[in-house]
């Protein structure tokens, strides 16, 4: 896999061109299905612009992948949704405007579960996205594509979005990092929304220090996301050997693969000097549950915009009001949406409101509570990413137990807190991931310990 | 528990056309994922609600006029426009 550093130190006897050339038939040939969208021109001009030193910035030169949900000046943004398919924003997000900046070469629009709704990427209007080290399995979701893209050669950064997981997921399935920021530190303007007080923009790469280098790129102050903590970021691995206190959480776990895995970093993490302890999270009995009503009744409103009339799916004949939104949103939305947006609406109609909703948002409160206590006595919470290893093409079937495979990273977003997923080894040939939980705007601490359990990682193997 | 008949409510009130087939298969998959919702109902009531986890009031910036988009980058994505307008369906039949 592809990292900033090699990438830069091929740039020294090579021309950006060439490289950018390389990867694009590299892309072409793969059947991983990770790109919806590729903009090979634009992508070969700025790295000719790179060639004649007019390209500057932080990762100049560098390829970057960007999901599909985020929306790019000029270029198709689908959401890997039917009723987005011929969308072409007419602005780009904060994101992109830093990538921009900061010398970023554009490569494409990566697959994504229709929407962002999804763990497996197999919602998505344009086909399923494929595992890197086993085709016949998924590559997760709902950022499947930018996983997928990493863990196959095809960039060396990429930009994902995280609702109930859909960086972590990926990134453990693919074998890569990714990084969930604390709710606020990334702007969210510019981000096709599916539930806005749980979603967050964040940097998917192939080792830690890339996803330090991408969240230096795209944290920091927007004032149109009314939601931005107005922060920005620098990483500084200020930590040196401060001997970080790790907490298990009871309530997070996996199926026997998964644990036996995590049982043995755990066990590095001990022998790596780090104080290791055990934690209970109660509330997290009701936060799988609590994260789908809140996703859903925020999907199910947020999703009302989809008329068919501004942009979007259209029919030809305007028809009547109702028979023609209906219509149109009849053949515009896939399964999955439909399904989340129903329940969404059933769960905030009038009588269930006080049962499930707002019933909902006081196990946030809890959740909250719990991760408060929890981060009072350890410096970061650890689990497996995933409970178990990425799944075979089409074994989810039941929308339910698809829904209980983000059990372990749901309460993350429901806290709004940082948390990154750490490739740590192969179980049978796939790739486990491990996630690390931090307190708010903690995720200098995250990256500090990640970055040491990588390095120790890479020398046991 | 959730009918036939509440779901195609639902998908009424959603704007969502479904077929006889969609609203039969919505309809199991509905009521077992309502079901899974009904474990928060050991929840103590006694708790505030979190609507947001940042600490973060009405957030004002100065109005101060800037550009926008043009009419034409506006309405380059619908399909029914006339006279620098959107087109929409009839609201009264």
């Amino acid at each position: 896999m592809l990292t900033v550093e090699e990438w830069k130190n091929r740039l020294e006897c090579e021309s950006c061109y060439d490289l950018i050339s390389e990867l694009f038939e590299r892309i072409e040939r793969s059947n991983l299905n990770a790109y919806i969208t590729l903009c090979k021109e634009e992508a070969l001009k700025r790295a000719e612009d790179y060639d004649r030193g007019k390209l500057k910035g932080k990762i100049a030169g560098i390829p970057v992948a960007v999901k599909d949900c985020i929306s790019t000046k000029g270029i198709r943004t689908t959401c890997g949704s039917r009723m987005l398919e011929n969308y072409i924003p007419p602005f780009d997000a904060y994101v992109v405007e830093k990538l921009k900046q900061e010398g970023a070469i554009i490569v494409g629009k990566t697959n994504m579960d229709e929407f962002a709704m999804g763990t497996t990427t197999e919602t998505s209007y344009f086909g399923v996205v494929k595992n890197p080290y086993d085709e016949s399995r998924v590559a997760g979701g709902s950022s499947g594509g930018s996983g997928a893209c990493l863990g196959g050669n095809e960039a060396v950064l990429a930009l994902g979005s995280d609702t109930g997981g859909s960086i972590r997921c990926p990134a453990s399935f693919c074998g890569v990092v990714g990084l969930k920021p604390t709710y606020g530190l990334v702007s969210r303007y510019g981000l096709i929304p599916y539930a806005n007080s749980l979603e967050q923009i964040g940097p998917m790469a192939c080792c830690v220090r890339d996803v330090a280098i991408l969240l230096e790129v795209i944290a920091g102050k927007d004032s149109r996301d009314s939601t931005n903590a107005g922060k920005s970021f620098k990483f500084e691995d200020k930590y040196g050997d401060y001997n970080f206190k790790i907490g298990i959480v009871e309530e997070m776990g996996g199926n026997e693969d998964v644990n036996c895995r995590f049982e043995e970093v755990v066990e590095l993490i001990k022998s790596m000097g780090f104080r290791v302890g055990k934690v209970s999270m109660p509330s997290f009995k009701y936060a799988l549950a609590a994260y789908y009503i809140i996703a859903t009744g925020e999907a199910s409103s947020n999703l009302a915009r989809y008329d068919g009339v501004r942009y979007g799916f259209a029919l030809d004949n305007l028809d009547s009001w109702t028979r023609y939104f209906s219509k149109v949103r009849s053949l515009g939305f896939g399964e999955e949406v439909k399904r989340r947006i129903m329940l969404g609406t059933y769960a905030l109609s009038a009588g269930y409101y006080g049962k499930y909703y707002l019933k909902a948002l006081k196990v946030r409160t809890l959740v909250r509570r719990d991760f408060e206590r929890a981060f009072s006595e350890f410096d970061l919470l650890i689990s497996p990413t995933m409970p178990a290893l990425p799944f075979k093409i089409g074994e989810l079937a039941d929308p339910l137990t698809m829904y209980k495979m983000d059990v372990n990273t749901v309460p993350v977003n429901m806290g709004g807190i940082p948390a990154l997923s750490l490739p740590v080894g192969f179980v049978r040939g796939l790739p486990v991931g491990l996630q690390i939980m931090g307190n708010h705007f903690e995720e200098e601490k995250i990256l500090s310990f990640a970055l040491k359990l990588e390095n120790y990682i890479t020398e046991t193997i | 528990m959730l009918t036939i008949a509440d779901v195609y409510k639902i998908a009424e009130l959603a704007k969502i056309e479904i077929t006889k087939e969609e609203a039969e298969k919505f309809q199991k998959e509905l009521v077992n994922i309502v079901s899974y919702f009904n474990v928060l109902d050991e929840v103590e009531e006694d708790v505030e609600p979190t609507f947001h986890v940042l600490p973060l009031r009405n957030v004002f910036r100065e109005d101060v006029p800037e550009e926008s988009l043009s009419r034409d980058e506006v309405l380059a994505n619908a399909r029914h426009r006339e006279n620098g307008y959107f087109k929409g369906p009839k609201i009264v039949e």
